[in-house]
């Protein structure tokens, strides 16, 4: 039996790291909190967002346009939210996943703009081609920030040197659910698109014409989409970050019970042993 | 009581207004329009400018930069990149980039260089114009 003194200190060791565990989860809690809140303030702006180019895409499904067309020849480009900090559970290997796992996403045929730097290390490894790197921006995502990522995007789409535009984030669905995502831009289908009965009654105009209007609005709404992923995929990374640290000092308190018990055992067992050795003596003696 | 029409402007991270107005001014990149209730359906691009919201008894402005508005008959939406009150506006910011975006357009450059210098130039100058007439 270990002696005393051993399970002592393992127990204190134990119990620091259960406070640390503990402070961690009241802080991701608290920015679980604040992320959640960011979620649901941008989502108004999204929804008015999808249905206007929704609407416009039913009206004018023909239309020839450059960020209609499909590339499926030429390399597919993914913008990679992780994030910058470990001790969140499976977040960050869940999301580097929903590529690894899909053999229509293997290294030779993907360029990946990361948002993360946990990320970045795996996908590195993995041997994927890191063309550019946004990890500061997942933090605090910015809506300038997504604005800046879909600009560096779009113009190599527009150059030719990407023919499709993924987004890979985890969803927020609740404090404990959360699913990593893959999420197609560009080029916007059509054919996915539903529209409402009530958008199909009005006879819009478009002004200058309906192409310019696509040239401006689809931009913005490819900012907003990846806007959105970002305060997602921050809000799923404190949930998970909660859950993982939960889980943590629970297993935490076990250790320490069951060490404490070990120590009684112990103390109980050395006390035994002292009393035996006094009486032995005292009867030697006697 | 004059034909009131729902006016909401929406940015990626707030509802930043949303009320019953009777007019609306802005500029858009045809020119400037102005909306009454009953307007025909229309869906256009924004120009840096200032929206000018006309309340049954009370006017207020806003500064936008980039987006788009849908105007249907009862209700117009504002998409807006970037938009803000008089008072979230440094006047002083303002000044100093409309003079950097002059000094970029005078020293020339490639077309975008050119194109976004113009923008930034159309918005400091959108935002001085606003903080000038809340004085």
């Amino acid at each position: 039996m270990a002696s005393m003194r051993d399970i002592q200190r393992r127990k204190v060791s134990v119990q620091s790291t259960g406070q640390i565990t503990k402070a961690m989860k009241l802080v991701s809690t608290v920015k679980l909190q604040k992320a959640r809140q960011r979620v649901e303030n941008t989502k108004p702006y999204f929804n008015e967002m999808y249905a206007a180019v929704t609407s416009i895409l039913a009206r004018s499904g023909n239309v020839q346009h450059k960020y209609l067309k499909s590339y499926e020849d030429k390399k597919k480009a993914v913008i990679v939210i992780s994030s910058n900090r470990g001790l969140a559970g499976g977040y960050n290997s869940n999301i580097v996943k929903l590529l690894t796992n899909n053999p229509e996403f293997s290294k030779d045929k993907v360029v990946v703009y990361n948002v993360g730097r946990k990320g970045r290390d795996t996908l590195v490894r993995k041997g994927y081609e890191i063309r550019e790197d946004f990890s500061d921006a997942v933090e605090n995502p910015l809506f300038t920030d997504a604005m800046q990522i879909s600009a560096t995007v779009l113009k190599a789409f527009e150059s030719g040197e990407i023919g499709e535009i993924y987004v890979a984030y985890t969803e927020f669905k609740n404090t404990v659910s959360h699913v990593p995502t893959l999420k197609k831009l560009l080029p916007v289908e059509a054919s996915d698109v539903e529209i409402k009965d009530e958008q199909k009654n009005i006879l819009m105009n478009y002004e200058p014409g309906e192409e310019e209007v696509l040239d401006v609005i689809i931009p913005k709404y490819i900012s907003s989409l990846i806007f959105g992923g970002l305060t997602e995929a921050v809000a799923s990374e404190n949930g998970a970050r909660m859950v993982a640290m939960d889980s943590a000092t629970t297993n935490a308190d076990e250790m320490i019970s069951s060490l404490s018990l070990l120590y009684n055992r112990a103390r109980q067992a050395s006390i035994t042993q002292e009393l035996t050795e006094i009486i032995a003596g005292a009867e030697a003696i006697g | 009581m004059a034909d009131l029409f729902t006016l909401e402007i929406i940015s990626p991270e707030r509802i930043f207004y949303k009320g019953e107005v009777k007019f609306l001014e802005m500029t858009t990149s045809e020119g400037e329009i102005g909306v009454y209730k009953n307007h025909i359906p229309m869906t256009n691009i924004l120009a840096p400018g200032i929206v000018t919201i006309h309340e049954e008894n009370e006017v207020k402005e806003a500064a936008v930069h980039s987006g788009f508005v849908v105007i249907l008959q009862d209700s117009v939406k504002i998409m807006a990149e970037v938009v803000e009150w008089p008072d979230e506006i440094d006047e002083a910011r303002a000044r100093e980039a409309k003079i950097r975006a002059e000094r970029r357009l005078a020293e020339g450059g490639d077309a975008i260089d050119i194109d976004r210098a113009e923008l930034a130039l159309k918005r400091s100058i959108a935002r001085i114009r606003l903080s000038e007439h809340r004085k």
